[in-house]
């Protein structure tokens, strides 16, 4: 099965529990979990199911094209659900079934994995999902989002594309994963891998780095004050992508790091704060009625 | 009595392999304590734990609580009957609440007043009534970490997904988090089906039909049995790590051992790395030969039986393929660099805020060693390879294989140096200076080696404390205790001749050169001291020492940490010597008279009486010997020329009256006793000793 069949038979098995299906943001991203469509979504009482495929950066993941097991950017499969349905586990375990992977001709495991994001002040419980000894899906039910208790809690899961791509395709190297008949993953990511890796590591303008992260910081706080969330965030996660790019180049100290990471969190939790408050102040339009009876009660 | 049996089972997705086995412990403790507070008497409880599940079965349970008889005290005597001498209104409501009459009122006196009271009969209750109250026990089960799920309130380790409740074929009804009893399981997740239980006595026999080993004790010996025959077979050597054992067995409800291989080209990496991938990072046991070699083979546990097991192999064999491949990527690239680029980027990481980067820690260690080695005075190669080492101890901390490794801090930097052309003695130290790493960790060898790591130790603890880290209960973020227990323990063993107390103070020196923000508190030395003098007492206490001996030797300080021990143990054979009886007398006679005054110089002008003449003539022909002797930490020696006084203190005390009124005499006999128990402190305070010997009858 190819990488785009992949994401097909995901899609169409997460569309079939009601899952919404949304493309991949359009901001620069480390995680499917930066995403608003998770961030600020899986805040407060509405309910919200979701699935799509996010393109993440990792720029210090940067490997030029050469090692098959690492990249600049690699493909998530994400999937919230809130609140977590009882038989999500068996769900997810379906969607394995669907993409050719016989539970009883494998070991299937879920292995204690708590999951922390301190630049988002998120924090959930959960899993790693071990496939033959090969970590596949991130799997975790959100206690904290934004600094705010995720309350109903929301259960997110996160395939790893190519790693799930290289067992079913039995291949080693991440390149040579087939992305659709007779093109591959080497194809159509080689160069941008190799351009982006040059361009973290060797050719990225420092200071107009540190000066992005600082005009952005304070373009998100000043919309954040007229109360547009969604804005705001965008800057905070252009933040994140900035600090990044700098923290791969190495040009950010160890107690610098702690400062900006500091810096980041702080304006997620504003924002988070401030989401709940304006989907309160629109009265949680997503609520069905009786939810809404619950959160006056 | 009729007797039932009973099971409890909770079903959850999967649990945390590390709480298991203490979760287990609790749910048996609490079912028993529940079942006695509720007066239920019963056979057995049985307890049962696998990733998805928490089981009790109680064998048999009576199926009614004990009756009781219980003494009800009513109204006074004076207010229970009124002048006439008839029942008062109290008294009638009083036995009628008890489900009496009056007749049944006897009196009886508390306190010097008459009350009423009945005796009332409490028929047991039924069982079935109480079972229902297992909720209690199962929601006082506690986690290291709780979550919350859906939209639910509750906490628990992992959802809830079905509970069992059965008294014998009955279901006793309760709901937890909206989950409601059943008679019904759930057998492995891929392996087993959906079954009804119908005999909680034949819980764990239904399970292994549906391919769920419940009982951990029975899947950690089929785990090793498997491990074993594996062994016998191929004629391995697979040593058994317990605590990866305990794990892979909390990992599987059904467990089948297998093994894989890898490409001996990943045998050029060091072991320790490949040691760390297997078991940590895959749960993997390594495999050796007979000479204790690692082999390309590693042993995994899967959860299910042996169908396709062949892809369950070949699967981790991949995944085990990528990690080993970077680990090699890491050691093939690390050795690119050099070790005073490594050095370089040390001045980049934060060790702490006030005490600047590692590469400023760095610096102080070789200060240190410097400091240390002169005082020890080595010869000058130990000194130069002890300063290299110093130099070099944490270049590796900046390498791949450390920064993915984080464990081999200290191994790989002993690896790497060696393949970097340094010689040996430096090599060895590097890994050397970590050492011990914990309570019963070996101890550095080399005279370089243990030099750094005191070295090390100090800087750390004498910096922290210096800028107000200072361990207090459970918070001891840098570890100070234990480096400071490493610290006396390489003292100990090397029996170094120099005092704990001198290598605070060239610490203390080293930091007054520096530009260090200190701690506002002014009792910083007396907060080090104390420190230390903990762990001094701690040590000799591990050492059989009791406390009043611990506290007689380092009364006058810690001072060297070896002699301390030497003295603590022979002042713990003398505590019960009797020939030492007189000797001990007389010396703490000493110490008490000598309290009462100070030392101003003795006159031998002054000397009135032979005794005294003796005595002070005594003095001065041991002095110089004595000292000599506690130089050299001679314990026994020492403490044999202090016993040389007994004649003579014993002879000056039964002939000398030392308050006398004649001041001039008085402060004479004192300074004497003074210098005298000067000698004798230097060995220890013996007055703090509770001496218990007995003369035989």
């Amino acid at each position: 099965m190819n990488i785009q069949e992949m994401i097909l038979t995901l899609q169409k098995h997460w569309s079939d529990q009601n899952c919404i299906l949304m493309q991949a943001y359009d901001v620069e991203k480390g995680a499917g979990t930066m995403s608003p469509m998770t961030l600020l979504r899986s805040l407060g009482p509405e309910p919200w199911n979701v699935a799509y495929v996010e393109p993440s950066r990792r720029p210090a993941d940067g490997r030029y094209g050469e090692n098959p097991n690492r990249l600049y950017q690699h493909h998530q499969f994400q999937v919230i659900m809130k609140p977590s349905p009882d038989n999500i586990q068996e769900l997810y375990l379906e969607s394995l079934k669907k993409l050719g992977i016989d539970p009883l001709a494998h070991d299937i495991r879920f292995v204690e994995d708590n999951w922390e994001n301190p630049t988002l002040g998120a924090a959930g419980l959960g899993w790693e999902v071990w496939l033959d000894g090969m970590e596949i899906t991130q799997f975790t039910y959100f206690q904290q989002i934004g600094g705010l208790e995720a309350k109903p809690v929301s259960v997110e899961i996160t395939y790893g594309m190519e790693r799930l791509a290289s067992y079913i395709q039995d291949k080693e190297n991440v390149f040579e994963l087939e992305w659709t008949d007779g093109v591959t993953v080497g194809d159509i990511f080689y160069q941008p891998e190799f351009e982006h890796s040059t361009y973290t590591f060797k050719e990225s303008d420092t200071e107009m780095l540190f000066d992005l992260f600082a005009t952005y910081e304070k373009e998100a706080q000043r919309i954040m004050g007229k109360g547009l969330v969604f804005p705001a965030y965008d800057y905070v996660l252009k933040c994140s992508h900035t600090f990044n790019l700098l923290d791969a180049k190495g040009v950010i100290s160890v107690t610098e790091r702690t400062g900006y990471i500091g810096r980041v969190r702080n304006l997620a939790r504003e924002i988070a704060k401030l989401y709940v408050e304006e989907r309160e102040r629109l009265g949680f339009p997503m609520l069905k009625e009786e939810g809404k009876q619950d959160v006056n009660n | 009595m009729s007797t039932t049996n009973i099971l409890f089972e909770i079903g959850l997705e999967e649990m945390p392999a590390r709480f298991l086995s203490d979760a287990e412990v609790q749910l048996k403790q609490k079912t028993q304590h529940w079942l006695t507070s509720i007066r239920l008497p019963y056979e057995s409880v049985k307890t049962y734990v696998t990733p998805r599940r928490l089981a009790v079965v109680i064998e048999g349970l009576a199926n009614k609580q004990l009756d009781q008889e219980e003494e009800a005290k009513g109204p006074a005597k004076k207010i229970a009957v009124d002048e006439e001498g008839n029942w008062s209104k109290a008294a009638i409501g009083f036995s009628k609440g008890q489900g009496k009459s009056v007749d049944d009122i006897y009196f009886k006196e508390v306190n010097g007043t008459s009350y009423a009271f009945v005796n009332k009969y409490i028929q047991g209750a039924s069982a079935e009534v109480l079972l229902i109250n297992f909720k209690d026990v199962i929601m006082d089960l506690t986690f290291p970490k709780n979550m919350r799920w859906a939209g639910k309130t509750m906490r628990f380790v992992r959802p809830i997904r079905w509970l069992v409740a059965l008294n014998q074929s009955n279901i006793i009804p309760f709901e937890i988090g909206g989950v409601s009893t059943s008679n019904s399981t759930y057998g492995h997740r891929f392996l087993g089906e959906q079954v009804t239980i119908k005999d909680p006595l034949m819980y764990e026999e239904l399970l292994a039909t549906q391919y769920v080993i419940a009982d951990s004790n029975e899947r950690k010996e089929r785990i090793s049995d498997q491990i074993k025959q594996l062994e016998q077979e191929k004629g391995w050597h697979i040593p058994m790590d317990s605590d990866l054992l305990e794990e892979v067995t909390q990992l599987v409800e059904y467990p089948t051992v297998f093994y894989g291989t890898f490409n001996d080209k990943f045998l050029t990496i060091p072991d320790e790395a490949l040691i760390t991938s297997m078991k940590e990072h895959q749960r993997y046991f390594p495999v050796l030969s007979d000479n204790e070699e690692l082999l390309p083979y590693f042993v995994a546990v899967r959860n299910g039986d042996n169908r396709s097991i062949e892809v369950v192999a070949k699967g981790n064999e991949k995944v085990l393929k990528a990690r080993l491949s970077d680990a090699m990527f890491f050691f093939e690239e690390d050795q690119k660099h050099s070790i005073e680029q490594y050095n370089a980027k040390l001045s980049r990481i934060v060790y702490q805020e006030k005490l600047g980067t590692i590469a400023d820690k760095v610096q102080r260690v070789r200060a240190l060693t410097d400091k240390i080695t002169t005082l020890l005075d080595v010869d000058q190669t130990t000194k130069q390879n002890a300063l290299r080492a110093a130099e070099i101890s944490k270049f590796d901390l900046v390498t791949n294989m450390v920064n993915e490794f984080t464990k081999l801090q200290g191994i790989m930097g002993e690896k790497y140096a060696r393949l970097f052309g340094e010689n040996e003695q430096v090599a060895k130290a590097i890994n050397e200076h970590y050492m011990p790493r914990s309570a019963n960790d070996a101890l550095p060898q080399s005279t370089e080696g243990a030099a750094v790591s005191i070295a090390d130790k100090l800087d750390t603890i004498i910096g922290c404390i210096s800028v107000g880290i200072i361990p207090s209960g459970s918070q001891d973020p840098y570890a100070l205790r234990r480096q400071a227990i490493g610290v006396l323990q390489i003292l100990q063993q090397t029996g170094w001749d120099v005092t704990v107390e001198k290598l605070i103070d060239v610490t203390k020196e080293l930091y007054q050169t520096l530009e260090i923000e200190k701690s506002s508190e002014d009792n910083i030395d007396e907060e080090i001291n104390s420190f230390f003098y903990a762990r001094a007492s701690y040590i000799l206490r591990e050492a059989t020492s009791e406390q009043d001996i611990i506290e007689a030797v380092l009364a006058n300080g810690i001072g060297n940490i070896s002699f301390a021990y030497k003295k603590a143990a022979l002042l713990t054979d003398k505590r019960h010597d009797t020939s030492f009886k007189d000797t001990q007398e007389a010396l703490v006679r000493v110490l008490n008279l000598a309290k009462k005054g100070t030392n101003s110089g003795v006159d031998a002008t002054l000397l009135q009486n032979a005794q005294e003449q003796k005595l002070y003539d005594n003095f001065q022909a041991i002095k110089v010997k004595y000292q000599e002797q506690i130089r050299a930490y001679e314990a026994t020696q020492s403490l044999e020329t202090l016993s040389q006084f007994t004649p003579f203190i014993h002879d000056f005390f039964d002939h000398t009256m030392v308050m006398t009124d004649d001041e001039q005499l008085k402060n004479n006999r004192l300074s004497l006793l003074n210098e005298i128990a000067a000698l004798i402190n230097q060995f220890a305070d013996l007055s703090k000793i509770e001496w218990k010997q007995q003369l035989n009858a």
